[in-house]
């Protein structure tokens, strides 16, 4: 069950990065149309500029994301001796090396693990985690972020993470070009097939960045369903997690998270009511999460 | 041409042999290092406990009894030969049920609890009781993994050839045993 998870995992990574690449490209050949008169010479530089955002993404994603987030590294286990003997805990029964270990000032309790695999991860938790709970809730919460690092969801995340950002990138990007004075569209295209072109273009290009966040949300959800019950079986209390959860939900938004990384964390770092909830949750609801637990 | 075929079924039935070979190999290991990662928490928490009767000293009625009952159990582990891995574990589970009521009972101690260097020995006591836990639950994983390639087909035949033995399981302590049974089927229903 696991094994076929990771596996998925894996696959959806691939998945991911085929579909993002082409949509990157799709909106790189519309940027170029539109403003060049050159879907080539889009898809060029969408591709270059893509390419040399992932490869520093990916060499870099812990510390990009944990600066994001404001999260300072624990080096030893003198500055928070038992979140860093659960860490060690629970990387142990995981069979996954000891990863980084970072803390945020926030009251807000919550946490996220990020890397490229398991041997390059990172587990940050808030300093209102760790006041908050106690042992046994710090070792679900622990334990759910471990789940994440074995299962490759990390690898997941930043990816997805990082290609949504270069959208976001080429689209700013191109604007700029464009108000600058940079337009170089002759006129003698105009005529119905350019207007069409035209149209297709601008729609890719407003539409981009929200089918990049909806990719995102969607990939993230059911995830964390299944983190919660990998962590019961590395720790084999399901109301450690419970009652972490509980505690969890009821206290205040977080204030230093990043927006862009809010996929990452236990809980939804901003509290944001779940109304017309599930296009738009990055979080399936906590109250949802806790009754699968408690059938356990 | 015949000759040709019986020289690669000869070449890929040896090839198999050494695989499976390396196989139990790397399986034994892993139960040896399994046991030797619950042999280096046994280790820490018998340095630990010194450490406990000394910082508890100053508190002259903090549960003697049970304190002398600790260290007993501490210097018959130390007693048992190495390689008696049920014995170990027996006191070992004796010597962990004895701590815990050991902190259960420090509740009605509000100045020990105040004192940071109890905490802090708590916190280090408490670290080693679980990662034995853990370890265990590892060994025991590791045991079942080595036992099942000696009795399944066809790596059996390697096994017995090189006479490979199946290491017995560790006893889990009765309270324990309650593991919650996790059923993935549940979470996964929209994947």
């Amino acid at each position: 069950m696991l094994y076929d998870q990771i596996a998925m995992n894996k696959r959806r990574t691939g998945y991911v990065m085929v579909g993002f690449g082409l949509l990157v490209l799709a909106i790189g050949a519309a940027l170029g149309d539109l403003f060049w008169a050159s879907w080539q010479s889009g898809i060029v530089i969408a591709a270059i500029v893509t390419a040399v955002y992932m490869a520093i993404m990916i060499s870099q994603s812990t510390n990009v994301v944990m600066s994001m987030n404001h999260a300072r590294e624990i080096k030893d286990v003198s500055a928070a001796p038992q979140l860093w003997h659960l860490v060690e805990d629970m990387a142990l029964v995981a069979q996954v090396p000891m990863p980084r270990v970072f803390i945020i000032d926030d009251a807000s309790p919550n946490a996220f693990a990020t890397g490229n695999d398991p041997q390059h991860a990172a587990v940050a938790v808030t300093t209102g985690l760790l006041q908050r709970l106690n042992r046994e809730e710090l070792e679900g919460v622990i334990g759910h972020e471990m789940s994440h690092v074995r299962n490759y969801d990390i690898r997941l995340q930043t990816i997805a993470l990082a290609l949504s950002a270069a959208i976001g990138l080429l689209v700013s990007f191109s604007h700029n070009w464009f108000f600058w004075g940079g337009s170089r569209r002759r006129d003698d295209r105009e005529g119905n097939a350019g207007a069409i072109g035209m149209v297709i273009s601008l729609v890719l290009i407003l539409l981009a960045p929200l089918a990049a966040s909806i990719a995102q949300m969607a990939l993230s959800r059911n995830r964390e369903y299944l983190a919660d019950a990998s962590s019961v079986e590395l720790t084999r209390n399901p109301q450690g997690l419970i009652m972490a959860l509980r505690k969890i939900d009821d206290s205040a938004p977080m204030k230093e998270a990043d927006p862009n990384s809010s996929a990452l964390y236990i809980s939804d770092p901003f509290k944001k009511k779940q109304k017309f909830s599930d296009l738009f949750a990055t979080h399936p609801p906590i109250a949802d999460r806790i009754a699968r637990l408690e059938k356990m | 041409m015949v000759a040709i075929i019986l020289i690669i079924i000869v070449v890929l039935i040896v090839a198999w042999y050494i695989s499976a070979y390396n196989g139990l190999i790397r399986t034994r290991t892993h139960v040896e290092e399994s046991w030797s990662q619950i042999d280096v928490q046994l280790k820490r928490r018998n340095d630990l406990i010194p450490n406990l009767v000394s910082t508890t000293k100053g508190y002259a009625n903090y549960e003697q009894a049970t304190l002398k009952k600790v260290v007993e159990l501490r210097n018959q582990l130390t007693a048992v030969p190495a390689d008696d891995h049920q014995q170990t574990m027996e006191v070992s589970n004796q010597l962990s049920t004895t701590l815990r009521s050991l902190f259960a009972l420090s509740e009605n101690y509000p100045d020990l609890k105040a004192n940071t260097q109890f905490t802090q020995l708590m916190e280090e006591l408490t670290n080693t009781e679980n990662k034995i836990a853990y370890s265990r639950q590892l060994y025991n994983t590791s045991v079942a993994n080595l036992t099942m390639k000696i009795h399944s087909f066809p790596s059996n035949v390697v096994a017995n050839i090189h006479h490979f033995k199946a290491s017995e399981y560790l006893q889990v302590p009765e309270e324990e045993k309650t593991a919650p049974k996790v059923n993935f089927d549940d979470f996964g229903q929209d994947k």
